[in-house]
């Protein structure tokens, strides 16, 4: 499990990129389209020329060939081989670096079932659908067993479903194999759910490095809270537990219950489209409501954000444009509230 | 019930081939008996067609004009598509060699093959070596650009995962980009089949005494319309022959993982 560095490693727009990945860590990377994520997979794969040096188990691995720095890498577009059946697509790379037949034919047998695809064996990859693709792409960079594994975007271009279901896959399958992984995706809720540590890029640079939790807690600048959609952060005075597996925080005029086991909750951070507004009285009574009065709003383009003071609290909310204009909303009104509890990040 | 509408959409589709080439060849017939060149040489019917072909195959006319023109063709073929794809392989995968010839290779490639005819009769003389020399070039122009943009249209994500994998150069490029060029280098070469056929006429209705090309010229002078529609329609079945041969060859190789091969 070798550790990742990057010291001053500049490549076009990315410039003097520092950047340690720890052993056996599962490390993604979050930006925004053209933010130079896939460009940071290919200065650690070797496989464009940069400046600065990229370290590998503390060695400068700079003037070695991809396949010597002990790397698979999944390309965001899979690049599988159109001519090669699955099972020959997983080999290519044992019968490119020597390995014995036997060998080979052991190594497919394990990633086939390692990655639930025996079945798509002799099939060639215009047969198979795009999540099975990932799979046999996955096998394939697998199969030489690379100390560290680059992803990029793996899971784009599936429904939301599967999506989920591989990242998780994914990361159960890699931290049993020890693997060292780097993993980049535009989607910041995947990044959370995954990750030991994500890092946020913009424009070329390295934004941010930090925990998940520390990443909503503690944006590092404006581009950062952005991203992650400047969520409400409240202190809590008081941790309750309720029923198993809730509990019930108090910040000052706010009670709000949400799912978890701890018995001191620090702070928590609601995303402003977690917060459900509406100008009218809800006929029934929901979990985690609130009543308070609109203090200032602020209109984008498909977006509109209340600001709303509920006593000492301040909360924004984040309706799209077309809801907003279905109330009769304007600064002063009363306005009736709830947060959405699957929403909700929280800290000890 | 699924089986017999299969049968009679397989032979529906039979019968809007057959019926337009039957109509033809009876107005011809018809044309030729009762037209007005009706009974002259000028204008031979069908049937008196079909009866001069089978006699000048059964005299070994036909067969030794064939074999003279064939192996030409064959030899022409084989140094045009060599040559045509070496260049090509050389000129996709290294981009200095592309840079340096691509520009010799735009401004050849437009001049027709038969554009070259005067000059080489003056460097190589009339002998075999003429039509050879001109088929050849007539072969490799088209060839090797077909060879090069193929293999420059090939993933670079695909070549640079091949690296990443540890696969050497020459296994990249034989076992990677040559085959996912490989469906536009045949249709190089079924262009260049069907031209290798047109150019050998021209040079030996031009200049050289033997082949399909001079057995017309010489029905031509002794005005025996019969045996050049004859010796035309075998040309024309040679180059559909080809064609089908390599579009066999093609659909082989690697038509079961693209789909794109043309029958």
């Amino acid at each position: 499990m070798p550790k990742i560095e990057l010291r001053n490693a500049t490549i076009r727009n990315c410039h003097d990129l520092n950047l340690t990945i720890r052993n056996g860590e599962y490390f993604v990377i979050v930006g925004e389209t053209g933010a130079g994520k896939t460009t940071l997979l290919n200065m650690i794969a070797g496989v464009e020329k940069y400046t600065g040096s990229v370290l590998i188990d503390d060695v400068v691995v700079n003037p070695l060939p991809p396949f010597k720095r002990g790397v698979g890498y999944l390309f965001q577009e899979l690049a599988l081989f159109p001519h090669f059946s699955v099972m020959a697509n997983i080999g290519f790379g044992l019968k490119a670096q020597g390995y014995q037949k036997n060998a080979i034919k052991e190594r497919i047998s394990f990633l086939l079932d390692l990655m639930q695809i025996r079945h798509l064996a002799g099939r060639f990859p215009h047969q198979i659908s795009g999540g099975e693709k990932k799979r046999v792409a996955l096998a394939r960079s697998l199969a030489p067993s690379p100390k560290t594994l680059l992803l990029d975007e793996p899971t784009s271009s599936l429904d939301p479903r599967t999506a989920k279901h591989l990242s998780s896959e994914l990361h159960d399958i890699l931290k049993k194999l020890g693997v060292t992984t780097v993993h980049v995706t535009h989607d910041l809720k995947e990044a959370e759910r995954i990750s030991d540590r994500i890092a946020f890029m913009a424009n070329g640079s390295i934004e941010q490095v930090a925990t998940p939790a520390a990443f909503f807690f503690d944006p590092a600048n404006t581009s950062v809270a952005e991203f992650i959609g400047m969520p409400n952060i409240l202190e809590c005075r008081q941790t309750r537990p309720l029923a198993s597996g809730l509990v019930e925080i108090v910040s000052d005029d706010l009670k709000i219950i949400l799912p978890c086991n701890r018995r001191h909750i620090r702070k928590i951070a609601i995303p402003p489209d977690a917060v459900d507004i509406s100008d009218v009285e809800p006929s029934e009574l929901l979990l985690n409501h609130f009543v308070g009065t609109v203090e200032k709003i602020i209109q984008h383009n498909a977006t509109v954000k209340l600001q709303i003071s509920i006593g000492k609290n301040r909360l924004i909310s984040e309706l799209t444009a077309s809801a907003f204009m279905n109330m009769f909303i304007a600064k002063g009104t009363k306005v009736y509230g709830a947060i959405k509890m699957n929403r909700l990040r929280y800290i000890e | 019930m699924k089986t017999t509408s299969l049968f009679k959409a397989a032979g529906s589709r039979s019968l809007w081939k057959i019926v337009p080439v039957m109509v033809f060849f009876v107005l011809w017939e018809l044309a030729a008996r009762y037209g007005p060149f009706g009974g002259t040489a000028i204008f031979p019917s069908f049937s008196a067609v079909l009866l001069e072909m089978a006699a000048l195959f059964k005299s070994g006319v036909m067969i030794k004009n064939l074999a003279a023109t064939l192996f030409r063709v064959l030899i022409g073929l084989f140094l045009g598509t060599i040559s045509g794809i070496v260049i090509g392989i050389l000129m996709g995968w290294q981009e200095k060699v592309y840079r340096s010839l691509s520009p010799i290779i735009s401004m050849l490639y437009p001049i027709p093959a038969l554009g070259w005819l005067p000059l080489l009769m003056l460097w190589i003389g009339i002998n075999e070596m003429l039509p050879i020399a001109i088929i050849s070039i007539g072969v490799f122009f088209p060839l090797c650009y077909n060879t090069a943009a193929g293999i420059r249209s090939v993933d670079q994500e695909m070549i640079k995962a091949a690296h990443i994998l540890g696969a050497s150069e020459m296994r990249i490029l034989f076992e990677v980009i040559l085959p996912n060029a490989a469906s536009q280098i045949f249709t190089g070469l079924k262009l260049s089949s069907g031209m290798s056929w047109r150019t050998v006429l021209a040079a030996e209705m031009v200049a050289i005494p033997t082949g399909i090309g001079a057995l017309i010229m010489k029905a031509e002078s002794l005005v025996r319309v019969d045996i050049i529609i004859s010796s035309l329609v075998v040309l024309s079945l040679m180059c559909l022959f080809f064609e089908k041969i390599l579009g066999v060859v093609e659909k082989k190789w690697i038509g079961n993982w693209s789909g794109n091969a043309q029958d």
